[in-house]
């Protein structure tokens, strides 16, 4: 390999000191101990990664067992342990950590500044995150472990009660659950905190809030979204704890309380968890459908104002995951109108994306394909959540597959999609080296092929009445031939998944070489070196337009005189 | 091209950013807000609900003469804010004192009051909905002066050995903005649990 010195002969013996043992425990060591925002970053999205694998397999595994009709790979039990795993850790430690993967590495250099706001409070944020994770997946190998009495959780990543009373929910697992999600939430809280104090109090001079790149105001958004609903849950999860350990009656029916106000009290926290994941993957979008344009966002205060709008509808819309307890009419109607509000910012920003695109030069790289897939994918997730939002059409659905294909629209064919090109795209600003763009393409297409085969068809066994969360069907039922066709897409996915997961790991030590600004881009990271040093800019980087890096090169036609 | 400033004149105006601080227990305390709404709301939603006794009205008594030393000890704090701000450490020290003291009577109050609930008349956490509730609610306040005392003796601490100074005032005016809330909650619990409830 291109090493400067050339080897002395008779010293090859020596052994390299930078694979000795106290190397590499200083390795470790700045790690372990680091409060740099890029390392923690890096170390965020390493741990989403590992748990997109995990959450991968476990839905396969649940594709495996609904291939076919009466399959009997996995039993009830499990069946219902690795549906609830696979959903608590694709929002909880996928989603939420790539978020924040991708903020604490990005927003400092975007906004021009040397570190987070706290960066001690984000090292503990991390590992306080970390920790949660381990501990529910402690649950698989604690107590009975995952093929005997009961310790994994099982009780859905919605937790319904009265399931989750310990007269239903025996041992611990559902206190595991409840937990680990409890600490993780401090871990998401402290982070959000993070966030805002960093945009709100870091930015370098001239980056006034309307010239922050829309990856920075998203970010802020979602921060702001998440300290309103992640301690609704950390709360409604405290009175479960208090039911299952000290005898409290919050949820329990047979002394006044109540299995609703769980629900709401869930869905106050879930439904706006939708768009905390899903505004951070529109925050990828936006940087990256201009630079591949080769035009300036359309309309950059509307996607501000469309952004804070989503945030505050989504607040005032949970209960539509709720039409089929039997609430008022009168409620039943608002929820309904109010979700159908939400079309409104979402479709300016779509709107916006494209107008971004038209009479652009479109430059179709891995990380542009992977946003423009994910232009008409979350354009008709929109459209079958608005239908869901019809009351009538709600209480056939309710529950059933169709449901299960819709938020996967929404989770896999918006988030991940945006995720995947989010990570090609900074993928050589982090390393120093390009991800390989036929193993990218490869991932793309397969990728794509496998989800509309997987997601577009559960649509239909969906409508002919399949339910959700059941662990096998009888033939009779004539769902045989379209699960096999779903499952197969999801094994096209996972083959995708893991050709992506070897780009990863080869472009690290072959990859092309990067330099500081692969895609000729416009926003700050790009002045940097790639990787950056340490402390990120050597002087204070001044700013006065929205495309800084465009000034620069570009000094005959500035964007701030137009400004 | 390297690490370099950007643009090619420097923009002469001041850039003045918020304090991080402020911003940081800003949003610690809309995060906090959130909890207690949902821990208010379940109260609320609860009242008058439970099957069997104690009830509320039988058991609860309005706790005045606690909830007016908790409210002046936002007073007292507000005036060690000024008294560091202008760099008078001592008199700082002393209205410090005065609200950890004020504190921590309220404190006493409620354990008092949580012991004559439990011994006297029998009400805990499972006996029925409203001690669920009741202890929860009240609890979680409770917890929250544990946590304000907790930093504000830190400061005091710091101050008896000196440490304090007047440069260190934003900080312990991000401190007691803390406190304010804290103080805020208790209106609400109170008005809740004690006056609406009963
Ligand atoms: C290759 C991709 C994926 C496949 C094939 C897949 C498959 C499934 C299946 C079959 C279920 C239904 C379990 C049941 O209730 O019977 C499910 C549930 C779920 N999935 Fe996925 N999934 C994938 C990726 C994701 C991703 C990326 C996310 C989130 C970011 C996600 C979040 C969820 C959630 C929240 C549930 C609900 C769990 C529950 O009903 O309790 N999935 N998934
Ligand atoms: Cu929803």
């Amino acid at each position: 390999m291109a090493d400067s010195s050339l080897p002395i002969p008779g010293a090859l013996e020596v052994t390299s000191p930078r694979y000795s043992q106290a190397a590499i425990l200083q390795w470790l060591n700045s790690w372990v101990t680091t409060v740099d925002h890029k390392k923690l970053g890096i170390l965020y999205t390493l741990y989403a990664i590992f748990f997109l694998l995990v959450g991968g397999v476990e839905a396969m595994a649940i594709r495996i067992q609904l291939i076919r009709p009466n399959n009997t790979f996995l039993s009830p039990e499990v069946f219902n342990r690795l549906f609830t795993m696979h959903g608590t850790t694709m929002v909880f430690l996928v989603g939420m950590t790539f978020i924040f993967g991708f903020a604490n590495y990005l927003i400092p250099l975007m906004i021009g500044a040397r570190d987070m706001a706290f960066p001690r409070l984000n090292a503990f944020s991390f590992w306080v995150t970390a920790f949660g994770g381990l501990m529910i997946y402690y649950s698989f190998i604690g107590g009975y472990g995952l093929f005997g009495d009961g310790s994994a959780p099982d009780v859905g990543w919605f937790a319904y009660a009265p399931l989750t009373a310990k007269a239903f929910s025996r041992g611990h697992s559902t206190d595991f659950w409840a937990l680990s999600l409890i600490v993780t939430g401090f871990g998401t809280v402290g982070a959000a905190i993070n966030v805002i104090a960093t945009i709100l109090c870091m930015r370098c001079k001239g980056m006034t809030m309307m010239r922050l790149p829309l990856f920075a105001w998203l970010n802020f958004a979602v921060s702001g979204l998440i300290l309103v609903t992640i301690t609704p849950l950390t709360a409604a999860q405290i009175m479960l704890l208090v039911d299952r350990y000290l005898g409290g009656h919050f949820f329990d029916t047979q002394s006044g309380g109540s299995a609703m106000i769980w629900m709401h009290f869930f869905w106050i926290f879930g439904h706006p968890e939708v768009y905390v994941l899903v505004l951070p993957a529109f925050a990828i979008a936006n940087e990256i459908i201009p630079v591949f344009s080769r035009k300036a966002i359309f309309g950059y205060p509307a996607m501000v104002a469309a952004s804070m709008g989503i945030v505050f509808i989504s607040l005032g819309v949970w209960a539509h995951h709720m039409f089929t307890i039997g609430m008022t009419s009168v409620s039943n109607a608002f929820f309904s109108l109010s979700t159908m509000l939400v079309g409104i910012p979402t479709g300016m920003k779509i709107f916006n994306w494209v107008a971004t695109m038209w009479g652009g030069k479109l430059r179709f790289a891995t990380p542009m394909l992977f946003c423009t897939a994910f232009l008409f994918q979350f354009l008709i997730a929109g459209l079958t959540g608005i239908m869901l939002s019809v009351v009538p059409w709600n209480w056939q659905l309710h529950n059933s597959y169709f449901v299960i294909a819709h938020f996967h629209y929404v989770l896999v064919g918006a988030i991940v999609f945006c995720i995947f090109a989010g990570l090609y795209y900074w993928y050589p600003k982090v390393t120093g080296r390009m991800m390989n763009e036929t193993l990218g393409k490869w991932h793309f297409w397969l990728f794509l092929i496998g989800f509309h085969i997987t997601f577009d068809i559960m649509h239909i066994p969906g409508m002919l009445g399949m339910p959700r969360s059941i662990y096998t069907y009888e033939a009779s039922r004539g769902w045989g031939t379209l699960n096999m066709i779903v499952s197969i897409g999801g094994f096209i996915q996972a083959i995708a998944v893991l050709l992506f997961a070897f780009n990863l790991v080869w472009s690290y030590f072959y990859g092309e070489k990067a330099g500081n600004d692969p895609w000729d881009a416009w926003t700050l990271e790009w002045t940097t070196a790639s990787p950056p040093p340490a402390y990120n800019f050597e002087d204070d980087p001044v700013v006065r337009s929205r495309r800084p890096l465009w000034d620069l090169k570009h000094t005959e036609d500035t964007d701030w005189k137009y400004e | 091209m390297s690490t370099a400033v950007v643009t090619p004149e420097a923009v002469e105006s001041p850039w003045v950013l918020p304090s991080k601080g402020r911003v940081g227990m800003a949003c610690l305390i809309i995060a906090e807000t959130a909890i207690f709404t949902i821990f208010v709301v379940a109260y609320v939603y609860y009242m008058g609900k439970t099957t069997s006794g104690p009830t509320p009205r039988e058991v609860l008594s309005l706790p005045i003469f606690n909830s007016i030393c908790l409210l002046s000890s936002s007073v007292t704090i507000w005036l060690a804010e000024h008294a560091i701000e202008r760099g008078e450490i001592r008199k700082f020290g002393v209205w410090w004192a005065v609200t950890i003291a004020l504190g921590a009577i309220f404190l006493i109050g409620t354990a008092n009051e949580w012991r004559t609930l439990i011994y006297h008349d029998g009400l805990t956490v499972s006996t029925n909905l409203f001690g669920t509730t009741f202890y929860c609610l009240v609890g979680l306040h409770a917890s929250h002066v544990i946590i304000g005392l907790l930093g504000l003796l830190t400061v005091l601490i710091f101050t008896l050995t000196g440490r304090v100074k007047q440069e260190h005032s934003e900080r312990v005016q991000v401190l007691a903005l803390y406190w304010h809330f804290v103080d805020a909650v208790w209106i609400v619990v109170f008005t809740v649990v004690y006056v609406i409830g009963r």
